[in-house]
């Protein structure tokens, strides 16, 4: 019962981690290594304004605004300059990300002292386990979220731009769409959910500058096991993922987590590149 | 377009370029040194620094900056064939905890443990590559940049070649000169044999390979065949890196599969310019005393190679080498549209 409990939540966690990923990287094809590094930003700014004595919720919104703002500066300071060259957008934007990450942990920003406030306090027993309120704010908010990425990337005009730019620029531009404002735009839309998730998760422990590098390798696991351009893919990798970490460490150590997902990663790539529900990369990048 | 913009520059190749270019034959002093200097004096160079600077801090950095560029030259040796490696600490690794290894638990001796590992390394990182050797573009670099990190992982947890704690006291170079000479003629042999093998028709292969797969296939080339080699060379390099830092330091841990293994090179590689050899090492050289100069920002300097990779991608991306040979070449001048 614990396990499956702690599983789902895990997943889920798992699953709000990859989500600003998925869509800047997976659906629109616009590479995005700062995310770690976004996310673990967007918990420190929310926590240097609530020190500051705003209120929870006004400092959450400033913080998802300033990431999103920040995202879309990326674009448009760096990767615009480099667009259409895979690699090098990967390069600038893990560079961006190290020296988010460096510049924070030379700050100092790490350790007991940075906790942020769940949004409930308290827990409530379910079938014998006991959840806490955030746990349960986490699962409706994952989920939500996921709906509605689902929703936005298939029905609504920006979204099915989104995919369109990644599938085949040239074709999106002769029918209309501005390539490079909805790349920004993907980009801007995945550092928000960066925060979004890193405002869920956090309140769970407490902020750590490594975290950077740690979300970046669990939202890449769950991209590239679920298949990148695929929504239902996120949920199903993050799903396996999830249960597979609780199952280890509840049997095992704690230590093959990591070992899990990386393995997962390499393993996934090695066999079928396009992840288990993704379908047209395979063709572009596989011989 | 504008309709103020009246001039264009126009590049024009120098004559003395032309001349030593086409013409098969010796014919000026000026020609021979025009040709010779620019290959002569960081062979010189790097044949006179170790005994300058013998016994002094700054042979301890030329020693790291040569670790560096034999990095820097496996990165961009595999970014030729169209593999773009964001895991060097892969090779510096394995290169490391192997020779570590063989001289910790085996007592082999130093000239049996770097050549070993040379090649031992290189053939562990190519079978460990060979699986996913098929993926391409970002895809290939995930998998590099993962790598690393789960070997890393491994070591720790399962506790083998020293864990946590790495492998204390191996064997030292007999002196520190036969160290630097080591790396020197290592980085000379490579930055050298590299550029002529990518003129010979070898090298016209891997070239092909990166510039376009099917038609290098078409022609009946199992181009998979030749990556794996590639992989192999360029691994080689790495390992020997890694095997001569670790009896440097007499000692291997985990952090031979960190980060700065991966982004300082690639950021000498980006910085000194991608392509040709010449401008990675360039830019390590120029990395990392540099970086050895911010020794008192501590943990800030990585953010530095950050923000010069950054830098160099966006604001110089042919990178300073080709910047100052296309100088060296051509001059230019204004010419009215």
């Amino acid at each position: 019962m614990e396990i499956f409990f702690y599983g789902i939540t895990n997943s889920i966690t798992l699953a709000l981690m990859a989500i600003g990923f998925s869509l800047t990287f997976g659906v629109s094809g616009v590479a995005n290594f700062a995310h770690g590094a976004f996310y673990l930003l967007g918990g420190i700014i929310t926590w240097l304004l609530i020190n500051l004595g705003i209120p929870f919720f006004l400092s959450a919104l400033i913080s998802i605004v300033l990431v999103g703002l920040l995202g879309f500066g990326l674009y448009w300071g760096l990767m615009y300059r480099l667009r259409g060259l895979a690699i090098n957008e990967v390069i600038v934007t893990l560079a961006a990300a190290i020296v988010i990450i460096e510049l924070l942990r030379w700050l100092g920003f790490s350790g007991f002292t940075y906790v942020l406030p769940p949004f409930v306090k308290g827990s409530v027993e379910i079938g014998g386990v006991w959840m806490d309120y955030q746990r349960i704010f986490l699962v409706v908010i994952g989920i939500a979220l996921i709906a509605l990425l689902y929703f936005f990337t298939h029905w609504t005009r920006i979204g099915l731009s989104f995919r369109a730019i990644a599938q085949n620029e040239r074709t999106a531009i002769a029918l209309g769409i501005d390539s490079d404002w909805t790349a920004a735009l993907s980009l801007a839309i995945g550092s928000s959910l960066s925060v979004v998730a890193a405002l869920a998760i956090l309140p769970l422990g407490s902020i750590d500058t490594e975290i950077g590098y740690e979300i970046l390798i669990y939202a890449l696991a769950v991209g590239i096991v679920g298949g990148l351009e695929s929504i239902p893919g996120i949920l199903l990798a993050s799903f396996i993922l999830g249960f597979a970490q609780i199952i280890v460490a509840t049997f095992f150590q704690a230590q093959w987590l990591t070992i899990i997902t990386l393995g997962a990663i390499v393993l996934i790539l090695a066999i079928k590149p396009s992840g288990i529900l993704g379908k047209y990369k395979e063709l572009e990048d596989r011989v | 377009m504008n309709s103020s913009v009246e001039y264009r520059i126009e590049r024009i190749d120098r004559g003395i370029k032309v001349r030593s270019d086409s013409i098969y034959m010796l014919s000026s002093y000026r020609d021979l040194v025009y040709l010779f200097l620019p290959r002569l004096l960081p062979f010189a160079a790097l044949i006179v620094l170790p005994i300058v600077l013998e016994g002094g801090y700054w042979q301890k950095v030329l020693f790291y900056a040569c670790i560096f560029a034999l990095l820097a030259l496996s990165w961009d040796f595999m970014a030729s064939v169209g593999l773009i490696s964001l895991g060097q600490a892969l090779f510096f690794g394995v290169g490391a905890y192997v020779s570590g290894g063989l001289n910790y638990y085996l007592k082999m001796p130093i000239f049996l443990t770097i050549p070993l590992a040379t090649f031992g390394g290189a053939l562990i990182c190519t079978l460990i590559l060979v699986p996913v050797l098929r993926l391409r573009g970002v895809y290939f670099s995930m998998v590099t940049l993962v790598l690393p990190l789960l070997l890393s992982n491994l070591v720790e947890t399962l506790g083998i070649l020293g864990g946590t704690y790495g492998l204390l006291s191996l064997s030292p170079f007999p002196s520190s000169l036969l160290a630097s000479y080591l790396a020197v003629f290592a980085v000379i042999l490579c930055l050298f044999g590299f550029r002529r093998l990518m003129t010979e028709d070898y090298g016209l292969v891997l070239k092909g390979i990166k510039d376009d797969e099917l038609v290098v296939m078409s022609a009946g080339v199992n181009i998979y065949w030749y990556k794996t080699q590639a992989i192999f060379i360029a691994s080689a390099v790495g390992c020997l890196a890694g095997a001569l830092l670790t009896h440097y330091y007499q000692f291997v841990g985990r952090s031979a599969f960190a980060l700065d293994y991966t982004i300082l090179p690639l950021a000498g590689a980006v910085l000194g310019g991608p392509g040709g050899f010449a401008g990675a090492a360039l830019g390590t050289f120029i990395l990392v005393p540099l970086s050895e100069m911010l020794r008192a920002l501590g943990g800030l300097r990585i953010a530095l190679y950050g923000i010069i990779l950054i830098g160099a991608l966006v604001a110089l991306p042919e990178g300073i080498f080709h910047y100052i040979e296309r100088k060296y070449h051509q001059f230019e001048r204004r010419v009215r549209i």
